[in-house]
């Protein structure tokens, strides 16, 4: 899936081509990449950020780099999804709500084999689908097009209908941010989700503490918000959201709850992963160019798993 | 309109046990019998028009046809982006349905006046947008909208309607459907208002004026060839909807009339560019706007000098 079918793959850096880029961190060192295990996948989803963002100039890396071991546990461990039959009917489905950091999503496929590694490459660029913000056209694996918040957990409301009027067992999983918790159709399908008791809906918030301009907190508050969830009927769980272990864990308590739809608060840390954007309202926006970028791509490489 | 819409849908729902009917709390006494014969294809989503939305897209993505029911501008402008994004971006097999077009709910406010609803649904790439005149149109609509893929918006007006035609009839879309012949001018109306423009085609002819009268069940896609025939025969066209001037049933005729290079005189009867701030009844309102058959009339003879 290269901008045009046939095209050459070219050279991008140094020699190398991008994949190769991305990947010097393991092929130098002769390290295999082993995309199931989710702290791998947590590393490349983030390097893959870097590189995505700085080549598109674009937004959002620290949104990326929150959601990294969300996205990178989903896929690695607790997804029923498969890289040939992205459209099997029985396969869990997946919604990333925040859609600006659609390239978690689209890294997470390159690397479980849904398309071309080398295919990212065309993040952002004239022609090419792979849209700053999540888009199912023309990506194989997208499940749904995000981009204006407030649409995905009301859409995977859907979804989990369908199957359990179905009477079929897959798992309908929608990724949220906190920011986006403002939004008001979230409410309503949190009311919904949870008076229709769907217990295979389970939903993460990537709760980063931050949006677009502050704090969550000193935008609209947001706490007490297990409690918030509690109230709506939702099975709550609190987790430390770069920890795999304890995601992975979490995701396979929700699946077993029965009765009410089930939701993960994944405290994050915007940024997380490269110490100078950590917790700084400025990377949201801001892109990764010149020593900023070389800074963070050393920082990246002297810690990958 | 409405009875003859929860009619059919009843029907096919018989057949097809994977339509499935939300309503966002809306249609008691109308929605009643489908619900209690087909409890397990019916959800009330509650007042929550955009979750309802989203909702119905998703639903739509496990293989169903999804038919979202309220009122007015309840299930258009407060879920625009919904339809636009999670409904016809994905080719969600979700039909918008609307009771209520244009001042049905007259007298409860300008928050009940569906009149920019046409024109707000056909700007979307993807959406068929429907407004049956009659309860036989309505009949003859529906099963066609719901064997069209993608996402549908279908207008409707309120339950007792006059029955235009005199019995079903055969609709393909998107046919205008001819009611009265004529040769002096001619009446292309779309929705509930077509009973305004028969009594009003029929004033005319008593005044010496042969007027032709089509009705357009369906405003996009419209009825391209039927349109450029009736260019070329008339010097003057009149379109005549409930709803307002901008962007409806007569701007998408006049984007067909454009670049002909005809010399047909389009003249787009509806309510103009403004909020009503008085309420009334349907037939007051209409009245009010020059939209009722009188009304019609008065401006068919105004535009041509008489």
């Amino acid at each position: 899936m290269r901008k045009e079918a046939g095209d050459p793959i070219l050279e991008y850096r140094e020699g190398k081509t991008y994949t190769q880029w991305v990947h010097a961190a393991f092929d130098d060192t002769h390290t295999p990449i082993d995309t199931s295990d989710p702290r791998v996948l947590a590393w490349l989803i983030r390097r893959h950020g870097l590189e995505m963002t700085h080549l598109s100039r674009g937004s959002h890396i620290a949104s990326i780099f929150s959601v990294a071991e969300i996205m990178a546990v989903l896929y690695a461990r607790v997804l029923h999804v498969d890289p040939h039959r992205p459209d099997w009917p029985e396969r869990d489905r997946l919604i990333l709500s925040k859609g600006h950091a659609g390239a978690a999503v689209y890294a997470s496929l390159a690397e479980r084999g849904f398309f071309p590694v080398e295919a990212l490459r065309y993040h952002y660029a004239d022609g090419s689908h792979l849209s700053g913000h999540v888009s199912h056209r023309g990506v194989r694996g997208v499940e749904f097009s995000t981009g204006s918040l407030g649409h995905g957990l009301p859409v995977g409301c859907g979804l989990a209908l369908g199957a359990r009027m179905d009477h079929e067992d897959w798992y309908t999983y929608v990724v949220l941010g906190d920011g986006e918790c403002d939004e008001g159709s979230v409410w309503e399908s949190a009311l919904q989700a949870g008076h229709f008791g769907l217990d295979h809906l389970i939903a993460v918030v990537d709760h980063n503490h931050m949006q677009s301009l502050d704090f969550c907190e000193n935008t609209l508050k947001l706490e007490p918000f297990d409690q918030k969830w509690r109230d709506f009927g939702w099975h709550v769980l609190r987790v430390d959201g770069h920890d795999t272990d304890a995601l992975e864990a979490a995701f396979h308590a929700c699946k077993s709850h029965r009765g009410s739809p089930s939701i993960i608060i994944a405290d994050t840390v915007k940024g997380k992963g490269v110490s100078f954007m950590e917790n700084d309202i400025l990377w949201h926006y801001r892109t990764p160019q010149g020593e900023e970028y070389e800074a963070a791509r050393r920082e990246l490489e002297a810690h990958r798993p | 309109m409405r009875d003859a819409f929860v009619r059919v849908l009843m029907r096919k729902a018989q057949e097809n046990p994977r339509i499935v009917l939300l309503t966002g709390d809306l249609g008691f006494g109308v929605l009643k019998p489908f619900w209690e014969t087909y409890p397990d294809q019916f959800i009330n989503c509650g007042i929550a028009e955009q979750a309802m939305v989203s909702t119905a897209a998703g639903l739509a993505r496990t293989g169903r046809t999804v038919l979202v029911y309220s009122i007015g501008n309840f299930p258009t402008l407060r879920c625009l982006e919904q339809i636009r994004n999670d409904c016809a971006y994905h080719d969600a097999d979700v039909k918008i349905v609307c009771v209520g077009g244009g001042f049905v709910y007259g007298s409860l406010g300008m928050s009940h006046h569906a009149t920019e609803d046409i024109a707000i649904m056909r700007a979307l790439p993807g959406v068929t947008v429907y407004a049956p005149g009659d309860p036989w149109e309505t009949e003859a609509v529906v099963p066609v909208m719901l064997s069209q893929p993608g996402t549908c918006y279908l207008r409707l007006g309120r339950g007792n309607e006059p029955h235009i035609h005199e019995g079903p009839i055969q609709w393909q879309q998107p046919k205008a459907i001819q009611l009265r012949e004529g040769k002096d001018v001619c009446i292309l109306s779309t929705g509930g208002i077509l009973t305004e423009a028969l009594q009003a085609s029929v004033l005319l002819d008593r005044k010496g004026i042969s007027t032709e009268l089509l009705s357009f069940p369906c405003v996009k896609p419209l009825d391209e060839e039927t349109l450029l025939q009736l260019f070329e025969r008339f010097e003057h066209v009149f379109t005549l909807e409930e709803h307002t001037v901008v962007g409806g049933f007569g701007s998408a005729v006049a984007e067909v009339l454009s670049g002909t290079g005809l010399p047909c005189k389009l003249h787009r009867l509806g309510m103009p560019d403004i909020y009503s701030t008085i309420v009334g009844s349907q037939q007051y309102l209409r009245a009010s706007y020059g939209l009722s058959a009188e009304g019609v009339y008065q401006q068919v003879l105004t535009s041509l000098g008489k």
